[in-house]
């Protein structure tokens, strides 16, 4: 069988400012950005012939197209609920279907409906399987965000292991740091320190304020091409070692209650095994990783699912903040994570479903409107000479109990950027 | 029962959001002041949230059947600020694992927060909000 | 008037955002305007955030339009069961092709269905529905 690996490569990354408050529409967004990222491959807008977009979102591409004025897509597609708009890219191109695929995201997540007032007009009966999240099951008894579903987990992850909740703190520690060094990054100006952490207030019990990551307005767009193609290209591409996506049975989307534990990720260890099989290479191997820190707890917890420590072991993994650090065992989220940069990915508040008060009111944390890096663009550990990062970011998934992940590897020894979309 | 008989079931409007088809026999239990969930009728296995299709088998046949209402505190979340004005601030959701296995949210009455542990028994107790919605809670067990 | 609209039932607004707004903004001064490129004068009709042919996104202005054009196309709805609720049946939704260009949905004022026909000319009047309501609409056009 053919394997994808080293098969495509990613050739040019954008993304909009990052604010709390774009004041454009998504459509303008969309349009800017993946304009910048086709600019920035060297391509014409004309060339593009893919489109991968990400269901949650409401601009269509052919919507985009019609700004952008491209011929025609010979492939597009709608990533959904975490699976792999990467992969999508990746297989249409290996296939031959589409030579340049640009994936994209736009969403004002900042500034956007909160609803409060949406989800109670929304009493309707309807086909449960136009949701990921039983609503029914939850909402009737106060289970109405994102950070509540997760919790559910969090607390049984904590509970089954043993984990003192202080250990987690160590993530957004290490994220802010990240953060207040990447320019783009509009949270954290400076590192906060652990006890920043432990003074953080707890929000939804088990989660504290800095455990939840906040959410801004913006775009982002990379342009995918194959790796031969790339070499005709003027800069260094990104080589995708391999790209996978995972889903397990009993999943939904925050809320899979009913699998046989809640404090393990098995989409997760589904998609690692693959994204490793691919590669041909092993945890050891890898030196950097872009994880979904939507909420912080969820780290460690993939660190375990990605066999880069034992089971349970993922919190003492974290404790001091060292092997996350920039040159330790494991540089995280190098560019601040989701904690630093914000979170981009609209959920059911925008089709009637609750709201998420954690989203912006994080008092210290904002800095107003400035450059984003969301997911890609900023230089991964341009300093470590590790060969391979790994990305592993669910788009719209986050939590315990996510329907699916997805990530990829990319080959970064001669990339001047790691994208981690 | 069949997909004719899930269209057959009377909509009624839940507390906040939205109901879905399969899941009206469950919430007709519970009105009846019962809980009966969704079981295959092949293999027996439960199907929690109700579904069309046993997982396990395939079978597309499934039944309603009444559970105890007893069960253990799997989990619970805190939300220091209610998510909603129709909810006190703290507000407190717990996930009860029953003791057929399946596991539901739900909420705790007269448990302070404080007091809740993971695996302390808990029993099921109706609560009439209106003519359309009867809820079901958990209480500490007798 | 030809097109009668049952009492009760709300007439269906645009939504407005920074593509559109301009555009009815104008319709309520009973104005007619239509966005184009500034630099490589596109009309753009629907109202977008970049020029499909040059990709600017910041050259994009809006122009007064005399609403002047043929009817290129139309619909004639003819029973209830498919038509809008807030209209009576038989009504008329024509394709209006504006002298720039660009395409416009409308309806005519004085035309029955029976007597819409491709090609006749017409020009933009403004109804104003109601008090927060202000629609372009076309009647037929001495050429």
């Amino acid at each position: 069988m053919k394997s994808i690996k080293d098969t495509t490569a990613i050739v040019g990354v954008a993304t909009t400012d990052f604010s709390t408050d774009s004041g454009r529409t998504e459509y303008s967004l969309a349009c800017e950005v993946i304009k910048a990222a086709v600019d920035d491959a060297g391509l014409r807008l004309d060339q593009i012939d893919g489109m991968v977009k990400d269901v949650v979102d409401g601009i269509d591409a052919m919507y985009v197209q019609k700004a952008l004025g491209m011929e025609t897509l010979s492939y597009s597609s709608d990533s959904h609920w975490g699976t792999s708009p990467l992969l999508n890219a990746v297989t249409a191109i290996a296939s031959g279907t589409a030579n340049y695929v640009v994936y994209f995201r736009s969403a004002n997540n900042g500034s956007g409906k909160r609803a409060g007032s949406d989800f109670r007009a929304a009493k309707e009966t309807k086909d449960e399987s136009l949701d990921l999240i039983r609503y029914d099951f939850y909402s009737p008894f106060g289970l109405l965000t994102p950070a509540g579903m997760i919790g559910m987990g969090v607390r049984r992850y904590y509970d089954d292991y043993g984990i003192d909740p202080a250990q987690i703190g160590w993530v957004p520690v290490v994220c802010s740091e990240h953060a207040a060094a990447n320019p783009h990054a509009i949270f954290f100006d400076a590192p906060i320190g652990h006890d920043d952490y432990l003074a953080s207030d707890v929000v939804v019990d088990p989660l504290r304020r800095l455990d939840c990551a906040p959410e801004v307005d913006g775009a982002i767009a990379v342009v995918i091409t194959s790796a031969e193609r790339a070499k005709d290209l003027a800069d260094t591409p990104a080589v995708v070692m391999s790209v996978a996506q995972g889903t397990s049975t009993e999943g939904e989307n925050l809320s899979s209650y009913n699998r046989e534990v809640l404090s393990r990720l098995p989409e997760m260890e589904l998609m690692g095994r693959e994204l490793f099989r691919v590669a041909g290479i092993g945890p050891s191997d890898i030196s950097v990783a872009q994880l979904d820190d939507r909420f912080a707890p969820l780290v460690p917890m993939q660190l375990e699912a990605l066999g880069f420590c034992g089971e349970g072991e993922g919190a003492a993994f974290c404790e001091g903040g060292d092997a996350l650090r920039v040159g330790g065992r494991l540089a995280l989220n190098t560019n601040g994570g989701f904690l630093g940069e914000g979170l981009l990915a609209r959920h059911e508040r925008d089709r009637g479903g609750p709201p998420d008060p954690w989203h912006l009111d994080q008092p210290g944390r904002r800095r107003g409107v400035g450059a984003g890096g969301h997911r890609c663009g900023w230089p991964c550990g341009r300093s470590d000479p590790a060969p391979v990062a790994i990305t592993a970011i669910a788009t719209a998934t986050a939590g315990a109990g996510g329907a699916s992940r997805w990530a990829g590897f990319i080959d970064r020894a001669s990339t001047p950027e790691v994208v981690a979309a | 029962m069949t997909a004719d008989d899930e269209r057959a079931a009377t909509p009624h409007p839940a507390l906040w959001g939205v109901l879905y088809r399969s899941s009206m026999p469950f919430w007709d239990s519970v009105k009846r002041h019962e809980l009966e969930l969704q079981r295959c009728s092949g293999c027996q296995r439960w199907l929690t949230p109700p579904r069309p299709m046993c997982p396990n088998c395939q079978s597309a046949e499934s039944e309603w059947v009444k559970v105890s209402g007893n069960g253990t505190i799997y989990s619970w979340v805190t939300y220091a600020e209610s998510p909603h004005e129709g909810f006190d601030s703290p507000h407190t959701v717990v996930l009860v694992e029953l003791d057929e296995g399946p596991r539901l949210v739900s909420m705790p009455v007269d448990i302070p927060e404080a007091d809740l542990e993971i695996g302390m028994r808990v029993s099921v107790l109706y609560e009439d909000i209106d003519e359309d919605l009867t809820l079901f809670k958990f209480e500490r067990a007798a | 008037m030809t097109i009668e609209y049952v009492p009760g039932i709300p007439i269906l607004k645009a939504s407005l955002d920074d593509d559109n707004r301009p555009f009815w903004e104008a319709v309520n001064r009973h104005e007619l305007v239509l966005q184009r490129c500034g630099a490589c004068k596109l009309y753009l009709q629907p109202p977008r955030p970049m020029c499909p042919e040059c990709h600017s996104m910041d050259t994009l202005e809006w122009v007064e339009s005399p609403g002047r054009g043929e009817i290129y196309s139309y619909v004639n709805f003819t029973t209830d069961r498919m038509a809008y609720p807030a209209m009576k049946v038989p009504y008329s939704v024509v394709l209006v092709e504006l002298e720039e260009g660009v395409r416009l949905v409308s309806n005519m004022i004085d035309l029955e269905p029976d007597e819409v026909k491709i090609g006749i000319p017409v020009e933009v009047v403004f109804d104003d529905i109601s008090d927060d309501l202000t629609l372009f609409k076309f009647k037929v056009r001495e050429s």
